[in-house]
């Protein structure tokens, strides 16, 4: 019997008691992060053979300056030091890639410890932070060093800024080409017609020349001029398509946010008269940081709402602002922005979009 | 209108192949049975019996104590030692009757004379659920005599069998459906006639197909009831009350109501079985199925087991475990309940015991909420679990007041599916506990 006893204790040594349920789900806030920072990869990676290993550079300071003010702001705010669960790591990749790639090495350094200084550790940490971190470092840096961060954009060869191999039709003045050739394809955009309107020319080349088949697939290849993470569609969308499949991000805010964006555009070039409306609707989705915004920054699951109908109007919100900053307003590029903003009502979504609850 | 789902739910692996081959199997007598007063919800029994004295097997030795009580019966014949405190499912101290076995068995094996349900009215019906001590055997152990008869106002129209079985690792509902179909369809009869109702459903999930082959075989034979089998989509909790007469009624229980409130009574397909015995034969609740499980279990199983048997005399007979459990729990893996040690006696609501290896339940600190959402669309009555943790977290009782807490099912899905491992239903019990302590 004494035997018996001795076994049934030896049994119980390292038993475990916790309230219900007894098993977990296998995703962990980290395994979701360092999967984020994988799916980023394949972009990263294309931009570094594009744009020169200036790059990684670029890349590995904006990261390391995450990683150092996260260390010691939990350090200071005697905070556990949890740095290991990648959620720095991707503020610093993120900002990185919304940088142009050839700013200074001190503009990541201090956009990255902005990030994580300010927006995130003093609103309390991962999960209390109201905007997102990358993109508010990057409003901070825009609008504190404007020079550095629209103009330090990467020229081809060819000695342009907007495309490997422009097309440049023919009809276009010289003048014009000039002064675009050093712009993104966005801000060729919005700088372009004021210029020709000046030289009281035609816009219409413009048009023809930005809203092409060779245009459309430079974006969508991403051998075009452009901040360090929007260049290449395609491999955004790998990665996006990886997250989607991984269930870590849902289809509701990228689907919501680019539709809106499409159809904004095309019911504006529609009244405007383009004649290729669809290349103008593709050109719009796959300029600038759109799909980088969508699929990596407006899923950001801190900062954007909870609930799946939220969720839609965050993506439509952030669709309608964009289109409206691009069309009408300061900035060539408006999704950083629209996403800020949408950030900063969502809890206001989220309180008018709580479900009905069952039987209520 | 059968809609076949619910809103939300989680999808973890069922685990059921370790059990769902193996045949139901007897254990034997343990020599000392420790039988709880308190078996089902509600106030314990009052013992009848003396220490010292003989009792027979089926005999009664705890009356129900009021209406919403339920009947105890000697489990095994024998000596009372005595009547003392032990540790039970539902109480550290809970009233036992300690029976030491002795004397033979005079109900088990023998031909049993039927009786015809037909001929006996509702009150003769509902007096042999009443005296046999039957309560929902899905676990909460709500006694079924007061079940099967609702307050003159509410009219029931529909009665729905349980059997979609949605805890991982349990297969003792399956077993029972795919073994004993004919029974089980008596006992619907038996429970139509009670609630004198024409309509009954029973919902299986669609992982057991075998048993709901053998349900729709039995029920084709019915011609007077209106008996249908609901294949039900598989996903957790399915099972859950409110959540299984939306799947096959399109009905929703109104928060804070009953099913009754929608015309509708709900009995587990256990329940059902243990009330046709009840019935035809007259036979007290002193024994049910029970799943026995887990990767480290050496003979797992599903085995019929007498009340008052304790854990560790059971894991004996299953051949004792490959290596040390990180977890004892009575009951699923999703609702159940973790043991500190194995003197434990079965309980009518236990529907089986798992043991967890250390790899399968891995207890990690938990994080704060990054609001990912993924809690909200698993809750399966749609109430933001996030919300209420973060407000149980800050005791801020009264932002969770607001949230709708107390329509909170403990189904679990929430901390199952949480990435922060965050032990969300928890932290509602918490708030419910605090707000009732207020109120």
């Amino acid at each position: 019997m004494e035997i018996k006893d001795a076994d049934k204790k030896r049994l119980l040594e390292n038993l475990v008691l916790s309230n219900a349920p007894h098993i977990r789900d296998t995703q962990s806030v980290p395994l979701m992060m360092w999967l984020v920072v994988l799916s980023l990869m394949p972009a990263t990676i294309f931009s570094c053979y594009l744009y020169g290993l200036y790059v990684a550079l670029v890349i590995a300071v904006s990261i390391s300056s995450a990683i150092v003010s996260e260390i010691i702001m939990q350090y200071l705010l005697k905070q556990p030091i949890t740095v290991n669960d990648g959620s720095a790591v991707i503020t610093g990749l993120l900002l990185a890639m919304n940088l142009p790639p050839h700013v200074p090495l001190w503009i990541p350094a201090v956009g990255s410890a902005f990030a994580i200084i300010i927006v995130k550790q003093l609103f309390g940490g991962l999960g209390y932070n109201i905007f997102n971190p990358a993109l508010a470092g990057r409003a901070f840096l825009l609008a504190s060093w404007p020079v550095e961060m629209t103009t330090l954009w990467h020229r081809f060869p060819n000695g342009y800024v907007i495309a490997q191999n422009p097309i440049f039709n023919a009809a276009m003045p010289q003048q014009l080409i000039d002064s675009i050739s050093g712009a993104t394809p966005l801000g060729a955009l919005k700088e372009g017609p004021k210029l020709l309107q000046e030289l009281s020319l035609q816009a219409q080349p413009l048009y023809d020349f930005l809203f092409s088949k060779a245009m459309i697939k430079s974006l969508f290849i991403g051998n075009i001029g452009g901040c360090i993470g929007e260049t290449s569609a395609l491999f955004l969308l790998l990665g996006a398509l990886f997250l989607l499949w991984k269930k870590i991000i849902t289809w509701h805010i990228p689907l919501s946010y680019i539709a809106t964006v499409a159809a904004f555009m095309g019911i504006y070039y529609y009244f405007k008269g383009v004649p290729n409306l669809p290349y103008a609707i593709l050109f719009h989705v796959l300029s600038g940081g759109l799909i980088l915004g969508a699929f990596f920054m407006a899923t950001d699951m801190v900062t954007t709402p909870v609930t799946k109908t939220g969720m839609i109007i965050f993506g439509i919100g952030c669709g309608v602002l964009a289109s409206i900053i691009r069309l009408w307003g300061g900035y060539p590029e408006g999704v950083s922005y629209s996403i800020l903003v949408m950030n900063g009502i969502t809890p206001l979504i989220d309180k008018l979009t709580r479900p009905k609850v069952f039987g209520t | 209108m059968i809609v076949h789902s619910f809103h939300g739910g989680i999808h973890p692996p069922d685990n059921k192949h370790f059990t769902n081959r193996i045949p139901f199997k007897y254990l034997s007598i343990p020599q000392k049975s420790f039988i709880p007063l308190q078996q089902h919800i509600g106030k314990p029994a009052t013992p009848v019996v003396e220490a010292g004295q003989f009792v027979e097997e089926g005999q009664l030795i705890g009356q129900a104590n009021g209406l919403i009580s339920a009947n105890v019966h000697a489990t095994v014949p024998g000596k009372v030692v005595e009547i003392a405190e032990y540790h039970t499912p539902y109480s550290e101290h809970g009233l036992c009757v300690v029976i030491e076995s002795d004397g033979s068995f005079n109900t088990s094996g023998r031909v049993r004379q039927k009786n015809d349900f037909l001929t006996l009215d509702k009150e003769a019906l509902i007096g042999k659920v009443q005296s046999a001590g039957i309560v929902g055997l899905g676990g909460a152990a709500f006694p079924t005599s007061v079940k099967l008869n609702p307050p003159a106002n509410r009219t029931i129209d529909t009665l729905i069998i349980n059997g979609s079985e949605c805890e991982p690792y349990l297969t003792v509902d399956d077993m029972l459906m795919r073994t004993h179909p004919e029974e089980i369809i008596e006992g619907t009869q038996i429970a139509m006639k009670i609630l004198g109702i024409n309509k009954a459903y029973i919902g299986i999930e669609k992982n057991k197909p075998l048993a709901i082959k053998a349900l729709q075989t039995a029920a084709a034979n019915v011609k007077t009831h209106e008996i249908t089998i609901i294949p039900l989509n598989m996903r957790y909790p399915q099972g859950a009350e409110k959540q299984l007469i939306y799947a096959i009624t399109g009905r929703e229980v109104p928060s804070g109501g009953l099913p009754m409130d929608v015309h509708v009574v709900v009995q587990n397909v256990g329940t059902i079985y243990a009330i046709r015995e009840a019935v035809l034969f007259d036979k007290p609740l002193i024994e049910r199925y029970i799943t026995v499980t887990g990767k480290i279990v050496r003979k797992p199983g599903n085995y019929k087991v007498r009340f008052g048997m304790r854990v560790s005399d059971i894991l004996e007979e299953c051949g004792g475990l490959a290596e040390n459990p990180s977890k004892i729990i009575m009951g699923g893996p999703m609702c159940g309940l973790a043991l500190n040690h194995m003197d434990i006696p079965v309980v009518k609501g236990t529907s089986g015991i798992l043991f967890l290896a250390k790899d399968e339940t891995k207890v990690t600190p938990f994080r704060s909420c990054i609001r990912c959402g993924r809690c909200v669309s698993v809750c399966p009555m749609n109430l933001m679990p996030c919300d209420l943790g973060n407000a149980a977290e800050k005791q801020r009782y009264d932002i969770a007041e607001k949230l709708h807490p107390f329509d909170c099912i403990m189904c679990g899905s929430c901390s199952y599916i949480c990435p922060s491992k965050r032990p969300l239903s928890h932290f509602i019990k918490v708030v419910q506990t605090a707000l009732s302590a207020k109120r």
